[in-house]
């Protein structure tokens, strides 16, 4: 069993050291929480990833909510959670309280007009890569555009989008069910 | 006041994101720039660029540093910044942690239940949606600069947004490398000819 200062080490080197974002941590979590540790199993290991993928919220902090209390109850959630997220936080905070110092620098300026028309590609590119594992069928590919359509056009709240697509998941689930059990 | 709407916000952001760090960012963006009018289009779009290249969860990196700007830009001084930094990424991280624990006990049993199943799968296509929407609002004046104003921006801009379309999808080359070397070129393009 972990103790509170071995998980929140673990989750120091998984927050700190991972570049790329929350699922560019599972291998350095794999080999932190499976092969070293052992503190869970490989299947449960993936079984934890699919719950922190169907919770809302960040991926990688449902992991270390997730295995810290299951380790230490609330208390090892708390400190997996923090050492997941502290340095993260230090670094992004010390780059945006310099970046804001410099603003209007010509240099930061010359290397951001470059980069901007990046981070709007670096966004449309996974829109292509995520159709791809949803599986688009002409069955369902009216549930991505009228949710695109609805936002950008008509300015719906994507929280109200979510909100409506849930719970039309949630009725059609329920029809299904109900095909397959006539009662 | 800035905090109690920063609060909210981010609470609302991180109790309703299904579908990862891209599905965060177009969150963000709606919230931040879109109704609250908090920063601009294009320092939204310089925290995204930032927050890929350093450690984290980008959900966490984009929540801290647009609270930081949120307040600053209100008329704040920085220490303040500091404050709504850590209140944005706290709040982004609340719920989603208290139901975490609350559901945890229970939804390792049902996740694999065929409502729960069907419930996310409609939510995986409709974030498609939501990431495609944030994608095409963050096509304007800010981020690509405009033909009259300077050609040989607008132009190269469009260049730098294809060859990164091409190679992420393509080539799969990483968020990271991409931003760095369009750094480099916006470098020696701008303010080194």
């Amino acid at each position: 069993m972990a103790s509170l200062l071995q998980l929140f080490w673990s989750f120091f080197k998984i927050g700190t050291f991972t570049l790329g974002g929350g699922y560019a941590m599972i291998p350095l979590m794999e080999k932190e929480l499976v092969d070293k540790h052992q503190w869970i199993t490989h299947e449960e290991f993936l079984d934890v990833i699919a719950l922190a993928q169907t919770m809302p919220g960040i991926f990688a902090t449902n992991m270390a909510v997730h295995i810290g209390w299951r380790m230490r109850g609330v208390p090892g959630a708390v400190i997996a959670l923090l050492g997941n997220i502290l340095m993260p936080i230090l670094i992004i905070l010390a780059l945006a309280m310099s970046l804001h110092y410099l603003q209007g620098n010509a240099v930061v300026e010359a290397v951001f007009k470059g980069v901007r028309p990046v981070v709007v590609a670096l966004i449309a590119a996974p829109v292509f890569r995520m159709a791809k594992t949803a599986k688009i069928s002409r069955y369902n590919f009216w549930i991505p555009l009228l949710a695109a359509l609805l936002i950008w056009l008509l300015g719906v709240s994507p929280i109200w989008v979510i909100l409506i697509a849930g719970f039309g998941g949630f009725v059609y689930g329920k029809y299904l069910e109900k095909k397959e059990v006539p009662s | 006041m800035i905090f109690w709407k920063l609060f909210y916000t981010f609470c609302k952001i991180g109790i309703f994101n299904f579908g990862g760090g891209y599905a965060m960012i177009a969150l963000i963006q709606n919230e931040v720039v879109v109704k609250q009018g908090w920063m601009t289009l294009a320092e939204f779009t310089d925290i995204v660029a930032t927050s890929q290249v350093t450690p984290g969860p980008i959900g966490i990196n984009v929540a801290t540093y647009a609270g930081y700007t949120s307040v600053v830009n209100a008329g704040y001084d920085p220490f303040w910044g500091v404050a709504g930094a850590f209140l944005a990424s706290f709040s982004v991280i609340l719920l989603p942690f208290l139901l975490m624990l609350i559901v945890s006990r229970f939804l390792l049993k049902y996740k694999d239940h065929p409502i729960v199943k069907t419930v996310m799968s409609v939510l995986k296509l409709t974030v498609i949606g939501l990431i495609a929407a944030a994608a095409v609002l963050l096509v304007s004046s800010e981020t690509f600069g405009t033909y009259s104003e300077s050609p040989l921006q607008f132009f190269l801009s469009i260049g730098l947004f294809a060859a990164a379309f091409f190679l992420s999808l393509k080539r799969k080359l990483g968020p990271i490398a991409l931003i760095v070397l369009a750094g480099v070129v916006g470098f020696v393009v701008y303010y080194g000819l």
